[in-house]
């Protein structure tokens, strides 16, 4: 199952510059492995050392933001579409 | 450098001290690649703080899926710091993710004199640039 996934600028380094990716998973965390897999690094950028998605990284499915649909266990079908979107925060 | 209208510039500086004591935040987006400034999109800050901002999350995708229809990229990032000078904190260098955006500062902390100043942020190193501020950059 192939699911798109949108990346944003500043971790096109990951993904030889590309701006979308196809990735596998049922999972949010399993997706951000599969990820992984055929970008290393991509992982670190956007899961913390606790296994948390990082507070600095947005990710969507289907435009819901998946703080309020079960973080790394949001479940994805086939055709969903992720977002990753670096925070816009500051103090 | 940023070189930026002195429009967008006044509107960024109106939209700082219209929400003084809170943070006031936003973005100016330009053609990809372009490095030019051309449309002005004042934010909400979902914090509502004096000390921190945050892009409302469904406002911050909007954003970006707009930017993405019109080939735009974010060329400025700005937000308001209201009672401390206008460089760039800890809490902003280690969100900084735009590694293409000017990072524009406002200080709000005096009354009668307003800091402008703008930054490139990238690794976690900020260097400051010179602003000039032009009637007309078309």
């Amino acid at each position: 199952m192939a699911i798109e996934v949108k990346i944003p600028t500043i971790l096109r380094t990951y993904t030889g510059g590309e701006k979308a990716v196809e990735a596998k998973g049922d999972t949010l965390a399993a997706l951000i492995d599969n990820l992984d897999d055929s970008h290393p690094g991509l992982k670190g950028r956007l899961i913390t050392d606790d296994g948390a998605l990082h507070r600095f990284v947005n990710v969507y499915v289907n435009d819901e933001d998946v703080r309020f649909t079960g973080s790394l266990e949001t479940a994805l079908k086939d055709g969903d579409a992720v977002t990753i979107l670096p925070a816009v925060a500051g103090g | 450098m940023l070189r930026i209208d002195r429009a967008i510039h006044d509107a960024i500086v109106a939209h700082a001290r219209r929400d003084h004591p809170d943070e006031a935040c936003g973005v100016v987006a330009g053609p990809e690649g372009s490095d030019r400034p051309r449309r002005y999109i004042p934010m909400l800050n979902a914090a509502r703080s004096p000390t921190f901002y945050e892009f409302d999350s469904a406002d911050l995708l909007a954003l970006y899926k707009e930017m993405a229809a019109n080939d735009e990229e974010p060329v400025v990032v700005y937000h308001s710091h209201t009672a401390t000078e206008a460089y760039p904190s800890r809490t902003d260098i280690s969100y900084a993710s735009e590694p293409n955006a000017h990072y524009v500062l406002v200080s709000t902390r005096h009354e009668d004199e307003t800091e402008f100043r703008s930054f490139r942020i990238v690794d976690g190193v900020v260097t400051e640039e010179p602003v000039e501020v032009v009637d007309e950059t078309r």
